[in-house]
């Protein structure tokens, strides 16, 4: 029986096997940032441990950056942690794409736009998103910070190995539909632990005719399904984004990758534990409206109604969803205002992303009432998009043009949603409390978000006039 | 790592599924640089009202919870970001058990890293322990070595886990050390995919 893609990279990295043990992973990247690093360098240093492979281990600050005055940092707290991570850095020797650096931004933007992030590696960061890096066909998860210290001083993981999950994504995909609307569309109907205990395969049609950045955005969310990784097979079109890159060989030993990479894609008849399939021609603009990134519906559907719910918990979940979201059962998700949007996060900061929003924007006015920011993802998407002109349309219309970092996704800088505030978000959790206490989400994709900051509602952006999507 | 293997404690239960590690510990509280003091911060938007006043209602304030160690939660607990300042946050509080039907993959292996033994029972066995604890002071048995879950009532449900886990939290082994000790193999490894790492960063 021929092999996946994922027990390939998997049978490539096990330094041992013993019966009664999960395997010995070797890990090729190890990213970190601020939050989730602290307590591991502290327990090297309890021990008197080194760190095994600083060569493979690269830093930046995103969690608790601030997208205005970056310099000065007012949280005492949040400034003594940056520094942390700085001096940690200094003392073992770990490369750090620090405030200052053009290549500063967030950890998940920057692995693969750096060319860190390559086909068939293992990569783990202390941070659940990890799993956007698959997108280039490598087996990439968030760890908790004990498993931080791990590879810090070990260079390996102890991993039981996963079942595989096949998600094929057959015909194509409407005009303004994009992989936002594919993830949450399947997250709203598999909910949000169907991907437990699985690493996802994500493939078909859909998926082969997207962009790196579309397939990034489908795999940061695989984990809001419940799977710790996804990966999607590496083409010509992962080969052509990483060419050129800071960290990809040139010349013949880029020539030499490549023929390794093209080994990388599923046995034709590799048998995965699990297949979903979906049809992406169904798939319409989506808005979550609940607390969950399961609780989601097209932009013409509407908030459930409770005799929908097939068990008294799944009543409960919602009546609770409904309280804290301020919203009534049956309500359209047309009549949802919203008084905050945010673009930007992990999931959608990259050019591409502000490309699709700036297109809706171009020409138009941020509605009365509402205060919309762009975010970039990294100082060099934020130097991209103002080379080509994106960063103007936006501050013309009455966007807040900010500094890269992860901001208003987790809002631990200053960048908060108010208590029962509405924000139109292209992030990936909405989550109670996540961008404020008391802050209502509503994920959507970057056209989505820039539709609502102009009409101060959720609007289907393919009715927008005059927008061509 | 502290080693578990049988605790007699007090329940409760919070019946809510697919609590996310952003209500366990939320974001404002992630900025320090310690392991430990998270307690006090534990489950906070829901603890606490927007006012900073107690929030009576919840089921981790009321009076005959008070010292629980022991967490019924429902499925999917601990979904979401990786943070693991959330088992920190449970343990500092004081609960070294989590029994819910399913839990999140990272949250999981975040907790046996921490010495707290999350266990998985059925539905049903969750049902029972939710409403019983729901409904009156209530105490567990957890046993590791037997691998069980009772009350002095009758109840009794086994729990399945990992050998390798069964035997790190019943030694309370350091996961590092025990690496360590295979440090040959890694180095192995290292050299024979030399080309691979130097192409790599």
């Amino acid at each position: 029986m021929g092999k996946t893609i994922i027990e390939k990279i998997w049978e490539n990295h096990v330094v041992h096997q013993e019966e009664g043990k999960p395997d010995l992973l070797y890990i090729d990247l190890h990213l970190i940032h601020e939050v989730t690093s602290p307590q591991a360098f502290s327990g090297l240093r309890v021990k008197s441990r080194n760190v095994r492979r600083p060569d493979l281990t690269f830093a930046t600050m995103d969690h608790n950056v601030p997208t205005v005055n970056r310099q000065q940092i007012d949280d005492p707290v949040a400034k003594n942690q940056m520094d942390t991570l700085r001096s940690n850095c200094q003392e073992f020797g770990i490369q750090l794409a620090d405030l200052d650096s053009p290549d500063q931004g967030i950890v998940h933007v920057i692995g693969p736009e750096l060319g860190l992030t390559k086909p068939g590696m293992t990569i783990v960061c202390g941070d659940s998103h990890t799993s956007t890096h698959g997108a280039f066909g490598s087996l990439a998860f968030g760890i908790g910070t004990s498993e931080v210290e791990h590879v810090l001083a070990t260079q390996t993981l102890w991993q039981g190995k996963p079942k595989t999950l096949k998600i094929e994504v057959s015909g194509s995909l409407g005009p303004g539909v994009g992989a936002k609307d594919v993830i949450l569309s399947i997250i709203s109907e598999h909910g949000v632990k169907f991907g437990t205990g699985y690493v996802i395969e994500f493939c078909g049609e859909v998926i082969k005719s997207m962009s790196m950045e579309e397939r990034m955005t489908i795999c940061n969310m695989s984990i809001e399904g419940g799977a710790k990784a996804s990966i999607v097979a590496p083409d010509d079109k992962t080969f052509a984004y990483l060419n050129g890159r800071k960290y990809v060989p040139e010349g013949d030993a880029f020539l030499d990758s490549i023929l390794d990479w093209k080994q990388l894609s599923s046995d034709e008849d590799a048998v995965h534990d699990m297949v979903i399939e979906i049809d992406g021609n169904k798939i319409a603009p989506m808005v979550s409206w609940g607390t969950n990134p399961s609780m989601t519906a097209p932009v013409s559907g509407r908030v459930p109604y409770l005799h929908e719910c097939s068990t008294e918990t799944e009543k409960k979940s919602l009546q609770r969803a409904l309280d804290y979201m301020g919203l009534q059962e049956g309500q359209p998700i047309t009549d949802i205002k919203v008084t905050k949007v945010f673009i930007g996060s992990c999931t959608n900061s990259r050019l591409e992303d502000l490309r699709a929003a700036s297109e809706v924007v171009k020409g138009n006015k941020v509605a009365p009432g509402v205060q919309a920011i762009v975010v970039p993802g990294s100082q060099n998407v934020k130097k991209a998009a103002e080379a080509e002109g994106l960063a103007q349309i936006f501050i013309e219309a009455g966007f807040e043009w900010r500094e890269s970092g992860c901001s208003m996704c987790l809002s631990m800088n200053a960048d908060v949603v108010g208590p029962k505030e509405h924000c139109a978000s292209t992030s990936n959790r909405n989550f109670e409390g996540r961008q404020g206490a008391g802050a209502r989400t509503h994920l959507v994709s970057p056209a989505m978000a820039a539709a609502a900051a102009l009409q101060g509602c959720f609007v289907d952006v393919r009715s927008l006039a005059g927008v061509e999507v | 790592m502290s080693s578990f293997k049988e605790l007699t404690g007090k329940a409760v239960a919070l019946d809510r599924t697919n609590v996310d590690t952003d209500q366990i510990i939320p974001k404002q509280f992630l900025k320090r640089i310690e392991k430990t003091g998270f307690g006090q911060y534990l489950f906070y938007d829901w603890r606490y009202k927007p006012d900073g006043e107690l929030n009576e209602d919840f089921e981790l304030n009321q009076v005959q919870n008070q010292g629980a160690s022991i967490l019924i939660a429902n499925e999917n607990f601990g979904c979401g970001s990786s943070r693991e300042h959330a088992p920190w946050a449970l343990q500092d509080y004081g609960f070294n058990v989590i029994i819910a039907p399913s839990f999140a993959d990272i949250f999981y292996q975040n907790c046996l890293k921490n010495g707290i033994l999350p266990i998985v029972l059925s539905e049903a066995e969750v049902t029972y322990l939710l409403k019983e604890a729901a409904t009156q002071p209530y105490k567990l048995t957890v046993s590791l070595e037997q691998k069980c879950v009772c009350d002095k009532d009758g109840f009794h449900a086994s729990f399945e886990i990992s050998p390798y886990w069964y035997n790190m939290l019943l030694n309370g082994w350091d996961e590092i050390e025990l690496t360590l000790q295979l440090e040959g193999r890694i180095t192995e490894y290292e050299e024979k995919f030399k080309k691979r790492d130097q192409a790599s960063a």
